[in-house]
């Protein structure tokens, strides 16, 4: 087993929902529709084959150049075979919704807390999806590209003396 | 009274109380808060609240060029700050595709054991203490000092310590360092005999341990476990096996694992995990290639002083260094290393900047602690706290 036939596979199964995928340092990388993540998901999990059975990481990323700026990431691990996988989906800032994995792997809990505390995407549901790690009455979300990590009404610091 | 009542599960109308556990309280080790209701002593119901010590770091690290990250990630497993910081710098080598010399490698692993050994130590020292036994922890924590004085020689300091270079490390082991670390390997066996003798076989802490805060190996995969705390429960996956990085392929140990997942089992995983650590510094030490303790890498490694203060190009090489002047290649990589309390990975993203575009810590701390409040459900609340000290929940991984 290796990364053609995973891609092989999920090509087979999914083939609609794949948008793109590539081999980052090894890792297969796969970007997918919001919508089929959960079945990917646990296709990935219960057949022996890929038997991705541990859920490694889940992160949010923004790219603010996109049409879909905001990501999940999904890193996968298959312990028996030492593969891992990438899955990667994307959504609009004004829509952000990506179905919960939390059914599938209960570490996803707060990983997808995490994911919403510092981006704001919204997994549907989700048992408890509220900040985890910021207050929770902060009125942003802080990891987002267009917020800026200084406060910006300050007028002491010039950007071209930091080597910004 | 009438609002203090809380409806539960079974339906029946018991005056159940709430306890606050926390966020600041001795037998916790750091800020952790957990709401408890209680029925007498035993707990219905952990809701528990993290992000008391939360610093913002991934945030931070969009804005700092590479080399000025390494003190960010001290402040993540403070208990074991070494392997995070060259597990960092090891991340930024797969990113630059930099092949380090073998010296460096068994160098990395000498400081990484040493950084386990004191974690381990911690760890079960204090469950000794939460079980009411003060006396081993008293007697092994001088040997964490000696751990911290060799930090000391090989990087000038001792608890943060933000050791090493990207490509290698700042200077050579000394000859004091050396020193010290053989004394400590001929002395460290015997007081780690010492001090597992003094809780292993002992009827109070077997009986406050055994079947206590245990978790099945699937409950433990489900949630994200890793590192000693799901090897105890019976999983052998450790990245230095699997995954192996730094030349750990060179070496031969043993992953001990456990059977129940409790705290007794996590506690001799830990304890035969220092011994197999002394085993791969002791095998390290004796093999310890002869080469550079740095990868030849101009662009990245910093010149040394001397050179620094008497040549232009070292000065000018420096400055763009420290600055990060110097920009890096495109590419995204995920990097794990067995880290203390579990898989320690970290996942970068560069667009080519002075600084990452993402970079993100999978913390094992944060992964596996959201189990917690299920694991003490039903039991009560003195276990409930040596369940806590045997996962070794540190709040600085926890909360980043």
């Amino acid at each position: 087993m290796d990364n053609n036939y995973v891609l092989q596979k999920i090509r087979q199964y999914f083939d609609g929902f794949v948008l793109g995928y590539e081999e980052l340092s090894g890792i297969l990388t796969i970007t997918v529709k919001p919508v089929v993540i959960n079945d990917l998901i646990s296709y990935l999990k219960k057949e022996p084959e890929p038997g991705f059975g541990f859920l490694t990481d889940i992160c949010g990323i923004h790219y603010p150049d996109q049409e879909n700026e905001l990501g999940v990431v999904y890193l996968l691990h298959n312990m028996k075979n030492n593969m891992r996988i990438r899955i990667k989906t994307f959504v609009t800032k004004e829509y952000p919704i990506v179905p919960t994995i939390t059914w599938i792997y209960a570490a996803a809990n707060w990983m997808e807390r995490e994911t919403y505390d510092f981006y704001g995407i919204e997994f549907e549901g989700h048992p408890n999806l509220k900040r985890i790690l910021n207050v929770e009455y902060l009125d942003y979300f802080p990891m987002r590209k267009d917020y800026a990590m200084e406060d910006p009404t300050r007028e002491d610091k010039d950007n071209r003396y930091f080597g910004r | 009274m009438e609002e203090n009542k809380i409806i539960n599960p079974w339906g029946d109308d018991k005056n159940y109380t709430t306890l606050n556990l926390g966020p600041t309280h001795p037998a916790t080790h750091g800020i952790f808060q957990n709401v408890l209701t209680m029925d007498g002593e035993k707990i219905i119901e952990a809701q528990p609240t993290i992000g008391y010590i939360h610093r913002a770091f991934e945030k931070i690290a969009e804005r700092r060029p590479y080399y000025q990250i390494t003190p960010l990630t001290d402040r993540l497993n403070y208990c074991s700050a070494p392997i995070n910081n060259l597990g960092w710098f090891m991340t930024v080598e797969k990113l630059l595709g930099v092949k380090t010399p073998k010296k460096v490698d068994y160098m990395r692993i000498i400081v990484m054991e040493l950084a386990r050994i004191t974690d381990h130590l911690i760890c079960n020292s204090v469950i000794g203490v939460d079980s009411g036994a003060l006396t081993g922890f008293t007697y092994i924590f001088q040997e964490r000092e000696a751990v911290y004085e060799i930090y000391e020689e090989i990087s000038g300091a001792r608890l943060t310590t933000n050791m090493g270079r990207i490509g290698g490390f700042e200077r050579d082991f000394s000859a004091t360092a050396i020193k010290k670390l053989k004394e400590f390997l001929i002395r460290f066996p015997k007081k780690l005999k010492e001090f597992e003798n003094l809780l292993l076989r002992n009827r109070i802490f077997m009986d406050r341990t055994i079947n206590v805060g245990g978790i099945t190996a699937e409950k433990a995969l489900n949630s994200g476990f890793t590192g000693p705390n799901l090897r105890a429960a019976g999983v052998d996956y450790d990245v230095r096996v699997t995954d192996p990085y730094c030349s750990y392929q060179d070496f031969d140990f043993e992953v001990p694992i456990g059977t129940n997942g409790d705290v007794y089992d996590r506690f001799c995983v830990r304890n035969e995990e220092m011994r197999q650590s002394i085993k791969l510094i002791q095998y390290a030490l004796d093999n310890l290639p002869v080469g550079n303790y740095h990868a030849d890498l101009p662009d990245f490694y910093l010149p040394p002083k001397e050179k620094v203060y008497n040549n232009m190009e070292a000065l000018i090489y420096h400055f763009k260094i420290v600055m990060g002047e110097i920009d890096m290649p495109k590419g995204e990589v995920y990097y794990a290393v067995e880290g203390a309390n579990g898989e320690l990975g970290f996942y970068l993203i560069s667009d080519g900047g002075r600084t990452p575009f993402r970079l993100h810590f999978r913390r094992p701390c944060f992964i596996y602690y959201q189990a917690y409040a299920d694991m003490i459900k039903g039991g009560l609340l003195s276990d409930a706290i040596l369940t806590m000290s045997s996962m070794n929940v540190i709040a600085g991984e926890l909360d980043a």
